[in-house]
């Protein structure tokens, strides 16, 4: 089996582009990718591409061939749609696709258009990765959500709302370096505390903005990468994916998230580490609950232990294992279809040492990102390493 | 309900089974006694296809729920609204509490189950009564 190089990322600046097409976000996204990765696009054999929203947002479905077109490739391409983990689902089938030998070179990643919708509009938009019969219609939203499995998870462990302020104040200061983050500006506790109730017990601070963005990443076999002679020091080691039931009401312990756990396990058990070698992590934090149960998940915490992380420094840049060095979701902003990919990228760029806060993981060589799709129904884990 | 939407998509075996809950309700209970909700034609859980229908237990608890600030557009109810989980024995239901005290849930408390119409969207509506 061929090892998996990332010979290349690109990304838009995550926010409002207010205007701009969905397919012109991909395009700059992807031609920064291959600038990178100094591969010509004749090259890229299939795109890999996650979209979530993309029929309601821009009345455009079949959007892979659209997107191959605005960035002048000349391939097939495939959308891949697993709610917010579109993306990383596109990387791990691009990841797969160069390890069966059926290809040499892709390009994956996503795109998601988003403030050009209301509130009420986007809020309808992303409960489409709810349960339509058991939980639409009962008025659970993407927020609502997680606010049920907040309140479970502080019936069952204990915890607060200042626990999860921390994790808004610690994505946040990561962001303030970060050309690419949405909101690069500090807030307090006492900020995120007094921010508006959204769905109790979560606040407006608790939650990831609405985001316009775009990720590609250029994934090569490690005989291109050679032939090639290219600078690619980041390997995909390890891949994993788990499901789950759909709706929350259905799942064995509502505080917990399985599906992340055996994505985990598979791809620390594919990339032959144990989750105590993690040294970095991109989390899936698209409010601050979600951190909790993703650092759990992953074997960094036990369960229980991870609402405090913030809060005691264990996750925080000069940490044991700093989670979430982009900002993450929450302050890096959250282009649903594009996140998984943004992921890749962000971790690609700290483990290679050209990201802002690179200097707080200088001899890390193992790092690990976490996807999911709605409420942890679906769930991908990638395992990087990087050659030091 | 969906006879005055004639185009809007029905859903046979979820639709009897929420209409239902104005009776007390039903769930389905598997040979291996996992309950599910319908439409089900295997056992989620164990994957058996002996599946039977099973009175809902008269009252469930509330396992977790949320005031929910921010509806989605079109959605009918006024924001802000508690939508709750409960669990009645073999099975959890999701619904909005409705009644005099709906803003005083706590996680423990004794509901019942029932079935209001959403008139926004011509959609049933899982409600939640405590009791």
């Amino acid at each position: 089996m061929t090892g998996v190089r990332v010979a290349g990322v690109g990304l838009t600046p995550f926010g409002e582009h207010a205007g701009r097409t969905g397919r012109d976000l991909f395009a700059e996204a992807a031609l920064s990718a291959l600038d990178d990765a100094g591969v010509p696009s004749e090259d890229v054999e299939h795109l890999n591409y996650g979209n979530f929203m993309g029929a309601l947002a821009e009345r455009q479905g079949h959007q892979a061939p659209i997107m191959a077109e605005a960035a002048g490739l000349g391939c097939a391409a495939t959308r891949y749609e697993e709610a917010c983990a579109s993306a990383g689902v596109a990387v791990r089938e691009a990841v797969r696709a160069v390890r069966s030998g059926e290809a040499d070179v892709l390009v994956a990643g996503g795109q998601e258009r988003m403030t050009n919708l209301s509130t009420a509009e986007v809020t309808e938009s992303l409960a489409v990765a709810a349960d339509e019969l058991f939980e639409v219609r009962a008025g659970v939203t993407f927020p609502g959500a997680y606010a049920l499995m907040a309140r479970a998870y502080f019936e069952a462990y204990g915890g607060s709302r200042e626990d999860l302020a921390e994790i808004a104040v610690k994505n946040h200061a990561n962001a303030v370096p970060n050309e690419y983050a949405q909101y690069q500006r500090e807030i307090t506790v006492e900020r995120a505390l007094d921010s508006p109730e959204v769905a109790s017990p979560l606040h407006l601070f608790d939650a990831c903005p609405i985001t316009d963005g775009a990720s590609a990443v250029v994934l090569v076999s490690e005989e291109y990468a050679t032939e090639r002679n290219l600078d690619a020091p980041v390997a995909i080691t390890g891949t994993g994916q788990g499901g789950d039931r759909a709706a929350l009401q259905d799942r064995a312990h509502m505080a917990r998230t399985p599906a992340a756990a055996d994505a985990a396990a598979e791809a620390y058990a594919d990339a032959g580490v144990a989750a105590d070698a993690v040294e970095v992590a991109e989390v899936h934090d698209c409010f601050t609950i979600a951190e909790v149960l993703a650092t759990e998940s992953l074997g960094l915490f036990e369960p229980g232990e991870g609402i405090g992380a913030a809060r005691r420094g264990d996750t925080a840049r000069d940490g044991d294992v700093p989670v979430n060095l982009s900002g993450g979701l929450k302050a890096k902003g959250h282009p649903v279809g594009a996140t998984g990919g943004s992921q890749i990228a962000e971790m690609t760029r700290l483990l290679r040492g050209d990201h802002p806060n690179s200097d707080a993981v200088t001899d890390a060589t193992v790092g690990v990102t976490h996807n999911a799709g709605g409420t942890v129904a679906s769930a991908v884990v990638h395992v990087l390493e990087v050659a030091r | 309900m969906s006879d005055d939407k004639p185009d809007a998509p029905a859903n046979a075996g979820y639709d009897e089974w929420a209409d239902a809950l104005a009776e007390g309700g039903y769930y389905v209970e598997c040979a291996n006694g996992h309950g599910s909700l319908p439409p089900r034609r295997v056992c989620p859980e164990c994957g058996s296809r002996e599946l039977s229908a099973a009175p809902l237990p008269e009252t469930g608890e509330v396992a977790t729920f949320s005031e929910v600030h921010v509806a989605p557009s079109g959605f009918g109810e006024e924001p802000p609204y508690v939508t709750a989980i409960a669990e009645f024995g073999a099975v959890r239901l999701t619904g909005i509490v409705r009644g005099p005290s709906d803003r005083d849930i706590e996680v423990g408390a004794p509901v019942r189950a029932d079935v209001a119409d959403n008139e926004a969207t011509g959609d049933r509506l899982v409600v939640f009564r405590p009791v």
